[in-house]
């Protein structure tokens, strides 16, 4: 009896030792811990990826002939510099001699012909972007110097260049889906599914060096646990926090505020009735809150938006549409009546449920409806469902959601408003919209283009294509031994920027 | 031998009825693997070619036993997400969940089995009184609401163990069984708990037999009736619960890997369901259904062993 009862005291004390191991945990600054929600599920081929969380990560590995900056601007990457020749069809983009892939090969004109072409669909995969597929014909002039003819003019070609999916690869090379080799500041090392993938900065790097030799991204998938593993200190950073998260973390993180760079709205199926009557839709606009939603779901925290643009877009963003429609009960319920909706009606919003910032959007949304006689009910489904029935199917009424810009261009966030668009989701259409998105793809003065853009935006806040709400807050915490975390107006995470406190 | 073959049979079609119906759920839930795979740069069109592609667009019936054949054969195919062999993904969690299975059976097997018998012998004295009250305390809560509680206290108060620190077994297995300790703790203490009263009441209501009595006059001490023929019988129905126990514990865990964050089958599971990736779903699923029919199988060969009645009973 006696030696049972020591047996099961001998057990417990080890494994509770074991444990205490386990704790002491030493600092090493060379390396960092950045929990990401999930893992890279599409593919590690940045040109399959299409997730924005799996571009986030693969940033920091590949780059593209150009890339973007902190403000938005296109700059060169692999490529030293470029020309766009008179017709705008014609682009001459002329290589560093000193860029390397993580196999230690240079990078050579025939890896970027062989890049370009896969990524224009000539192997065989579907462009990820339907503008790759303008890419006519790719020329490798000389050892150092590549030509790209287009099938058409397009001024914001450069702009598609410059993203993860339009990296540069090695062409001799087979397993991109499982060992990914790019040009970036970290080279990638291994990955352990639904755990980690781990990175390691690559020391031949043209440009700026990374200051950490190694970047783990663990998957932390239950947003609820995020806050106890930064507590807890498995995490040293975690980019998309929202505001309760914050108020749980102590004095060892340092919170940076930026935005999420998208444009969340309650999007209408403009197809179905009653929202193929812009009156409703005027209504719905009228109806909501936006400063309230603000308040109620993050603290204030966020930008409110009044079309299908956001602020780091400076150049294309107009602030004042932000106001156009101030929330007044009794336009709403005389745009109703005049409609036909006198005591309102019932209608579906389904969201997501994976999304909570959206969920708690349209909860909101659901009790300011009520006071205009609107009876909304949120229909949460799973995010594949929401995929294949709500974006691809169109089969739906309204739904909560964030839509982001792939590519830094003001046609990213408004092309899809284009009624042949494929991905015009809202089913919106008009005339005049259509008019301007054509003309639009024919000019080649940027000033032009910008003042077309800015016009399409005015419509889809005066047709009330949607009611437009946000573009949400977003917390970056990292731990205080950390320092040099910026944003981008991309979904991006570069981590090549992030030192140890104590290096200057 | 009979008993045997028809208890394996039973074995085999259970697990062909679990992936039938588990091609059958993917089938009728709405999304697929395609949709997940372009997101929001699908259209029907782009969908359409990709589910050709995958081989999507055959009949249920004819990929599933395309996959029957294909699992028989060694083959559990490629993942959609990953990109990677099946085989090769599983491989390398299966001794995750395997470890967090085995530990936490073993846990129930220390606490309950010394502590049942303690508590029968004595039963009448005050600390069996409040053993039985923790027990039921145990017994009420659900492994991950102690999960929870141990995060809480050992994890962010005393600091005894790093939330969401799991360490892999292959870089450094000491720190990997530390981390896996309070995970099988909150699977083993509502399942020892019950153990352990079932052995309590399983040798009480045994030591009222004749049998006893006839031990006992023969001038046999107390222990030495209690572990030489008391324990014999009153282990019996432990046995089969244990046996059940486990084939729960495998199932159970994945809950558990959700609470402390381990990345082994529960949560590749949940995240391969929510990107269609059938092929690594229903191998898990597929494995997971073998070890419960397995564990079974086992307990229902074992049984007649350990009690010839059954036996008897089974070839009348």
């Amino acid at each position: 009896m006696k030696k049972a009862i020591v047996a099961v005291v001998c057990a417990l004390t080890l494994s509770v030792a074991l444990c205490a191991c386990a704790g002491d945990k030493t600092e090493k600054p060379s390396q960092i811990v950045v929990g990401i929600a999930q893992d890279l599920e599409d593919s590690l081929d940045p040109h399959k990826a299409v997730a924005a969380g799996t571009r986030e990560v693969l940033f920091n590995v590949f780059e593209g002939l150009l890339k973007p900056d902190y403000d938005g601007n296109i700059v060169p990457a692999v490529a030293e510099s470029y020309e766009v020749l008179s017709d705008g069809q014609d682009y001459i983009f002329h290589l560093r001699n000193n860029v390397k892939f993580h196999n230690g090969n240079k990078v050579s004109a025939e890896d970027v012909k062989y890049s370009l072409d896969k990524i224009a669909g000539k192997m065989g995969d579907t462009p990820m972007i339907p503008a790759y597929s303008l890419m006519e014909e790719v020329t490798v002039v000389d050892e150092q110097t590549v030509s790209v003819h287009l099938s058409e003019a397009n001024v914001d070609f450069p702009s598609y260049l410059a993203m993860v999916n339009a990296a540069i690869i090695p062409k001799d090379h087979e397993a991109y889906d499982t060992e990914p080799i790019g040009t970036g500041p970290f080279s990638f090392v291994s990955r352990s599914v639904q755990e980690s993938i781990v990175l390691e900065r690559f020391d031949d790097y043209w440009g700026n060096k990374a200051y950490l030799k190694r970047v783990t991204f663990k998957i932390v998938p239950q947003m609820d646990t995020v806050v106890m593993n930064l507590r807890g200190g498995s995490l040293d950073m975690y980019a998309h926090l929202t505001t309760d998260q914050v108020a749980q973390l102590t004095d060892d993180f340092t919170i940076m505020e930026g935005t999420m760079n998208l444009v969340q709205a309650l999007y209408l199926n403009n197809a179905v009735k009653p929202f193929d009557d812009i009156r409703v839709r005027q209504a719905l606009c009228y109806a909501v809150d936006r400063k309230n939603i603000l308040e109620l779901t993050s603290e204030g925290k966020g930008t409110i938006i009044g079309s299908s643009m956001f602020p780091s877009f400076s150049k294309y963003y107009l602030p004042e549409l932000s106001q156009y429609y101030k929330q007044d009960i009794q336009k709403a319920k005389s745009l109703l009546a005049e409609a036909g909706y006198p005591g309102g009606f019932d209608m579906t919003i389904t969201v997501p449920s994976n999304y909570q910032p959206h969920i708690n959007t349209a909860e909101v949304i659901v009790e300011q409806l009520k006071e205009v006689g609107i009876n909304a009910k949120i229909n949460l489904v799973e995010w594949n469902s929401w995929l294949s029935d709500t974006y691809v199917g169109r089969n739906y009424e309204s739904t909560v959601i964030g839509v982001d810009a792939s590519y830094l261009s003001a046609r990213a966030l408004l092309e899809r408003f284009y009624s042949k668009a494929d991905d015009n989701f809202t089913n919106f259409s008009d005339p005049e919209y259509d008019a301007l998105y054509e003309k639009v793809l024919t000019l080649t003065d940027e000033e032009e283009k910008t003042l077309c853009y800015k016009e399409m935006e005015q419509i889809l806040t005066k047709d009330a294509a949607n009611v437009y709400i946000q573009d949400m807050a977003e917390f970056v915490a990292l731990r205080n031994t950390f320092e040099g975390y910026r944003f981008y107006p991309l979904y991006v995470l570069d981590m090549s920027r992030i030192k140890p406190k104590d290096i200057q | 031998m009979r008993y045997g073959i028809r208890k394996g049979m039973t074995m085999i079609i259970t697990i062909l009825m679990v992936s039938l119906f588990v091609f059958i759920a993917f089938s009728v839930i709405p999304g697929d693997p395609a949709t997940q795979m372009l997101g929001t740069n699908a259209t029907s069109e782009k969908v359409n070619a990709l589910r050709e592609q995958m081989g999507l667009n055959r009949p249920l019936i004819i990929r599933y036993f395309q996959w029957v054949h294909d699992f028989v054969t060694g083959n559990m195919g490629v993942s959609y997400s990953y990109h990677m062999p099946v085989k090769t993904l599983l491989a390398e969690k299966l001794p995750i969940t395997l470890t967090l299975s085995l530990l936490s059976f073993l846990m129930i097997l220390l606490l309950s089995v010394p502590l049942g018998i303690i508590t029968a012998k004595y039963y009448d004295r005050y600390f069996a009184k409040l053993f039985d009250i923790i027990n039921q305390l145990f017994m009420a809560i659900p492994p991950f609401f102690t999960g929870i509680l141990l995060t809480y206290l050992f994890g962010l108060l005393l600091r005894a163990f790093t939330p969401g620190g799991f360490v892999s077994y292959k870089s450094n297995f000491g720190a990997f069984l530390a981390y896996m300790f309070f995970p099988c703790l909150s699977i083993a203490l509502p399942k020892a708990a019950m153990s352990m009263r079932m052995l309590k009441t399983s040798v009480l209501s045994e030591s009222k037999l004749d049998y006893v009595r006839t031990a006992y006059s023969r001038g046999n001490k107390t222990d030495q009736v209690l572990y030489r023929h008391v324990l014999r019988n009153a282990l019996l129905p432990v046995i089969t619960f244990l046996g059940m126990t486990l084939a729960d514990i495998v199932a159970g865990s994945i809950v558990i890997e959700q609470v402390f964050s381990i990345p082994g089958f529960g949560r590749l599971l949940i995240s391969s369901i929510a990107n269609r990736d059938y092929p690594v779903a229903q191998a898990i699923i597929a494995i997971i259904a073998g070890i419960v029919v397995v564990i079974n199988f086992m307990v229902d060969i074992l049984y007649p062993l350990i009690d010839p009645r059954v036996k008897q009973h089974e070839n009348q």
